[in-house]
């Protein structure tokens, strides 16, 4: 992958509407061919704004995209040859399904007879064979949406475009597409940019995500690497549920990090974002992370927490400890029967390990 | 000048006083009647020199209304038996007209008073003045003006006509009449042929042909209140108007128009009371007055209209706002201006006005 | 076995029914109370009018009303020569009777003027004749009748009195479509000298036309601008829009003079930036332009308000969409965005086209002779020359044209379609 061309690639793109604020500050991205990448961020965090910019309906008020190598920031919209779902997938009210599907084959001349057939197989694609003479009205959202995507593949385009696509469907049918559209992208080999700010629906479906705020990308990396990995408070924070203890560092050894908490427990973690000692951290720790009655050489920090909470999930009981001075100490304890004794104000033995838990900036 | 409106007044109401003392003052409860006529200048005269002092001596009251002429009002209030109008200033056409369709009230003329000179009513009106439905108050007349400080040399109505010689637009009232008699006049017909020669399609052929000289300089009018308006703003270089309005942008408002007598087409006013009004015997009464040798000779004094009765002109005095300005020679029938005149005919109108509007129109959009 | 089914189906399919029908009926009841005023409102200003103009336009007893008797005498009469010395006779005792009454409709001047219509200078006949008339106290009626006025000998006056003494009658239609009889009594097309409606309607279509064209050029753009535009600009823009509404139509009118007229601003400035000469002004105003003109003013609203409504409500992202499969601009517009605005334009298109062809007062101030509308001459009957009748067939006529033209609408477009916004 990276010894080819990227199919995008964002060169210190900056992005202001008023003239006073950026609301894009310094993008930089490349897009592999094949690659799904997510824009992942806040609303106004200015992702959407990127995927706008490389659209074509805005330009960029510094730097340059380019596009398979070429820039492409005086290109109009119609030929970049990009294809893309919009939010309210923006299919046309006065055409049928067909219509709309054969429309950008209409624009780009295609005979009628293989424009025909390439509706079909579209429709087909997207189990919507029988609906090609309807209305986008007549239509339940998930359908809709799954014509929006056929329409914006229909033409073969090079790349991809999905702007928070599955916002206005709910959560099962939501779960549903994220599927389909992953199989499309694997099935068909597309490349596919896509924004959210759903980090479940970007974890389930990219390659690589893109996590923004305030019009900078605070981390890009695959999925997995920004769950157990993130770089920073804030993408710990974003992506996934953590826990999270404030204090300072008194010792660094190696990637060992030994932080006094502010309540004066002392625990050990995985250097990531701190530079000397004395910093201020934040320590982050996911809940799956950390055992309840852990055997004592099995953890690298063990406290002894109280109960204050528990909440039934079914598969797992969300129990809230405190823990280290801090009372809203998230610990998801798996449903079997050696758990079963918790009760609200006990004191029980918690304990985890140190690469699970992360000193992050403060 | 105001010393001198007052006396008039109170002459005015003296003789109002005597005469209607005892009719319906003696009743002891004041009535309310509308009297409804063209509005502006015309309108002002007639409340200064009726309304005002009927209304001081009998205790009653008038409300003015105006409008722009026709029957069309009158009629829906009869038809609709909702008879708000008491009396209604109408042209004589259209007093002919109402009557014989039934919609005005008969009118019985052994009731209006003699002559200040004991002339009686019957032989003190000009003939003609006095028709079945109505009671005749003044002459009025269509005449042509233009603008002094524009155009010099104006000599006679043929001069309408002839854009050539005086380059510009024209204004004529909207419709047949007394558009057709104004156009053979100018085509030579003496006054007393334009009827007979309407009469035939030839004449009515030539009237419009000679109209069509002039149909791409023609601006139209339909209210009395427009030409001096047209005039004025510099639409018109020539347009005929109603001598009345006219004569007060002159005087009142100093304008430097001048009206051209030659080939005046002039027409009654009367009092008609539709048919059913309330308070009749009140209206009545305010006819009597209004009628009078005094009141008609008054209301000249405010617009140049002429007094119906031959006693009148005798007392008709000067302009109400300026005493060196005499109104005799301003009235349509003063000798000099009564050289080339023609009365509108209102039986030809009667008989024909619907079949020469509907050409008039149908040449209009051609 | 399964059978019982249906029957059961059946045996209580009513009963619910009923009940469904009891429980509704109150709501149903309430509700019609509800609309009651305005069902009244209507009626009362809308069908009955319509129904009376309707009926006016073919009925007229302005014979039948004043000579009764000598009506039916002469619905029998064949027609050949002059009628006998009966029917003279009960024409004249008739005509006398209508002298002395005194009742609004039964004087001799509402026949006179029916007959005059169809034979134009015969009114002085009759009114003359009915003074006259008392005087004829023995036979023969028909020579004595003759003696005040020897028109009474021309068979046309009688052929012309049997045709308007039919209550229900055609003649105004006849004449409202530029007809005439001729002395045949045939129906024929009257001599082009008087042809007039026709042609008016004729021109108030065109007219018609162009107002909504050059509203519909005019309003398009504004109405996408108002649609676009941040709300503090849109709402400047749009009480620009608005204020001709606001505006009486008499300062309306006075600024429109004041503009127009050749010594009005427009040509001031034209002359003084030597665009045209002193001799040069336009006229534009007192005829068609200024017609035009002033019509276009006040119906422009009629045509932005519902584009703007409607496309209002189109997003963006359907045009960025149509470019995003590789439209261009124009084409993205003519296939993606115009269609969508197709309610909006309808409706307008409908609404200007219709207040246009029914204007009265705009081109009777502005209009001058060529700017005339067909509402025009109707307000001449029915204000001026009094003939009722015609007037009420020209404006059934004009109904008719209105209501053809949304049925026509309807077939092309579908009313439902249509957003008065």
């Amino acid at each position: 992958m990276t010894g080819e061309t990227p199919l995008v690639r964002f060169e210190n793109i900056q992005k202001s509407y008023d003239g006073e604020t950026l609301v894009v500050k310094d993008f930089n991205l490349d897009v592999a061919p094949g690659e799904f990448v997510t824009m992942l961020g806040p609303s106004g965090s200015g992702k959407t704004t990127c995927l706008m910019m490389l659209a074509g309906f805005e330009p960029a008020t510094q730097g340059e995209i380019y596009l398979k190598g070429k820039p492409i920031n005086k290109v109009p919209p119609y030929k970049r040859g990009i294809g893309m779902v919009f939010q309210n997938y923006a299919l046309f009210p006065h055409m049928t399904v067909a219509e709309n599907l054969a429309f950008p084959l209409e624009v780009r001349k295609v005979p009628k007879a293989e424009r025909e057939d390439r509706v079909n197989k579209a429709l087909d694609m997207v189990q919507l064979g029988a609906f090609g003479g309807r209305r986008p009205m007549q239509l339940s959202g998930g359908q809709q949406q799954r014509v929006a995507v056929a329409r914006s593949l229909i033409f073969d385009p090079d790349l991809v475009l999905m702007d928070e696509p599955l916002g206005a469907l709910d959560k099962n049918l939501r779960e549903q597409m994220q599927y389909e559209i992953k199989h499309l992208h694997e099935q068909l080999g597309l490349t596919v940019v896509y924004v959210t700010h759903d980090q479940t629906e970007a974890l389930t479906m990219s390659n690589r995500i893109a996590v923004f705020e305030d019009g900078i990308v605070q981390q890009c990396a695959a999925p997995a690497d920004l769950y157990e990995k993130p770089k920073n408070a804030f993408v710990a924070n974003f992506i996934g549920e953590n826990n999270r203890l404030v204090g300072k560092v008194t010792a660094i050894t190696g990637d060992k990090v030994e932080v006094l908490s502010d309540n004066g427990d002392q625990l050990v973690a995985s250097k990531v974002n701190v530079e000397a000692v004395g910093d201020r951290t934040t320590v982050s720790l996911r809940p799956e992370r950390v055992f309840v009655n852990p055997e004592a050489s099995s953890v690298d920090n063990l406290f002894s927490a109280k109960v204050e909470e528990l909440i039934y999930h079914g598969d797992h009981i969300r129990t809230r400890f405190t823990v280290c001075g801090h009372d809203d100490f998230i610990v998801k304890v798996p449903n079997s029967t050696a758990n079963s004794l918790l009760q609200e104000g006990n004191i029980v033995p918690i304990g985890w390990k140190m690469e699970d838990c992360l000193a992050l900036d403060a | 000048m105001i010393n001198k409106l007052v006396k008039k007044t109170l002459i005015a109401t003296a003789v109002a006083t005597t005469m209607v003392a005892g009719s319906v003052q003696a009743e002891g409860h004041s009535e309310e009647i509308t009297v409804v006529s063209w509005g502006g200048a015309y309108t002002v005269s007639q409340v200064e020199a009726y309304h005002k002092p009927w209304m001081a001596a009998t205790g009653n009251t008038i409300v003015s209304d105006d409008y722009n002429g026709g029957l069309a009002e009158i009629k829906a209030q009869v038809m609709a038996e909702n008879v708000t109008w008491n009396l209604v200033d109408v042209e004589l056409s259209d007093a002919v007209r109402g009557c014989d369709e039934g919609i005005l009230e008969v009118m019985d003329h052994s009731v209006l008073p003699d002559g200040d000179n004991g002339v009686p009513a019957a032989e003190d009106f000009l003939p003609g003045a006095l028709v079945e439905c109505a009671v005749g108050n003044i002459v009025w007349s269509t005449v042509f003006i233009h603008d002094e400080s524009k155009i010099q040399g104006v000599d006679g109505l043929a001069d309408f006509f002839d854009t050539n010689k005086f380059p510009g637009k024209r204004g004529m009232r909207k419709g047949a009449k007394p558009n057709l008699e104004f156009a053979l006049m100018a085509d030579g017909v003496e006054p007393a042929d334009v009827y007979e020669m309407l009469s035939t399609d030839a004449g009515v052929d030539r009237a419009f042909a000679k109209l069509d000289t002039i149909k791409d300089s023609m601006v139209w009018w339909e209210s009395g209140a427009q030409p001096p308006q047209l005039l004025a703003d510099g639409e018109v270089t020539m347009t005929t108007a109603y001598n009345g309005r006219v004569f007060n942008a002159i005087a009142s408002e100093g304008k430097p128009f001048v009206i051209n007598w030659d080939g005046q087409v002039w027409d009654l006013d009367l009092w008609v009371i539709p048919k059913g009004a309330p308070n009749q015997e009140a209206t009545m009464d305010f006819v009597k007055f209004s009628t009078g040798t005094k009141p008609l000779a008054d209301q000249a004094s405010w617009i140049p209209y002429g007094p119906l009765r031959k006693s009148s002109f005798g007392l008709v005095g000067s302009f109400h706002s300026d005493a060196s300005l005499d109104m005799a020679p301003h009235m349509p029938t003063a000798p000099d201006n009564f050289k080339r005149a023609l009365q509108n005919d209102f039986e030809f109108w009667a008989d024909n006005s619907d079949q020469l509007n509907e050409r008039f129109n149908a040449w209009l959009t051609k | 076995m399964t059978t019982a089914n249906p029957s059961i189906d059946q045996a209580t399919a009513l009963p619910l029914k009923e009940k469904l029908a009891r429980t509704t009926a109150i709501q149903r009841r309430r509700a019609f109370l509800l609309t009651l005023p305005l069902v009244l409102f209507l009626l009362i200003s809308f069908v009955f009018p319509i129904g009376q103009m309707l009926f006016n336009s073919i009925h007229n007893n302005k014979v039948s009303g004043v000579v009764p008797e000598f009506t039916t005498a002469i619905q029998k009469w064949d027609g050949q020569g002059l009628p006998s010395e009966e029917i003279f006779e009960i024409f004249v005792k008739d005509l006398a009777k209508a002298k002395k009454v005194r009742e609004v409709g039964r004087k001799v001047g509402n026949m006179a003027t029916r007959i005059n219509y169809e034979m134009p200078g015969s009114r002085s006949l009759f009114t003359k004749s009915g003074r006259k008339v008392g005087k004829i106290k023995q036979g023969p009626y028909k020579e004595a009748l003759i003696k005040i006025d020897k028109d009474w000998a021309d068979p046309q006056v009688w052929l012309t009195l049997q045709r308007a003494s039919y209550d229900i009658s055609p003649a105004f239609y006849i004449a409202a479509m530029d007809m005439k009889y001729n002395e045949a009594g045939e129906i024929v097309k009257a001599d082009e000298l008087y042809q007039i409606y026709l042609n008016n309607f004729g021109k108030t279509l065109w007219l018609a036309t162009l107002i909504t064209l050059i509203c519909v050029v005019l309003a398009y753009p504004v109405a996408y601008l108002l649609s676009v535009l941040p709300l503090r600009q849109s709402n400047l823009l749009m009480i620009m829009v608005l204020l001709p509404f606001w505006t009486s139509l008499l300062v309306r009118t006075t600024a429109w003079i004041a503009i127009l007229q050749t010594e009005g601003v427009i040509n001031d400035l034209l002359v003084y930036f030597g665009v045209i000469g002193e001799d040069g002004r336009i006229q534009m105003i007192y005829n068609q332009t200024g017609t035009i003109i002033a019509m276009v003013h006040i119906l422009l609203p009629f045509m932005i308000l519902p584009l703007y409504s409607v496309m209002k409500t189109i997003q963006p992202t359907y045009m960025r969409a149509a470019l995003s499969m590789g439209s261009k601009p124009f084409y993205a517009y003519r296939r993606v965005y115009l269609p969508q605005t197709i309610p909006g334009l309808a409706a307008g298109t409908l609404l200007v086209f219709i207040l246009a062809i029914g204007y009265y007062i705009t081109p009777a101030l502005v209009g001058g002779q060529d700017g005339l509308l067909i509402s025009n001459l109707i307000a001449y009957h029915i204000q001026k020359s009094l003939n009722w009748s015609l007037g009420a067939a020209l404006g059934t006529m004009l109904l008719v044209v209105v209501m053809l033209l949304y049925w026509v609408y309807n077939r092309l477009i579908g009313i439902d379609k249509l957003k008065f916004g």
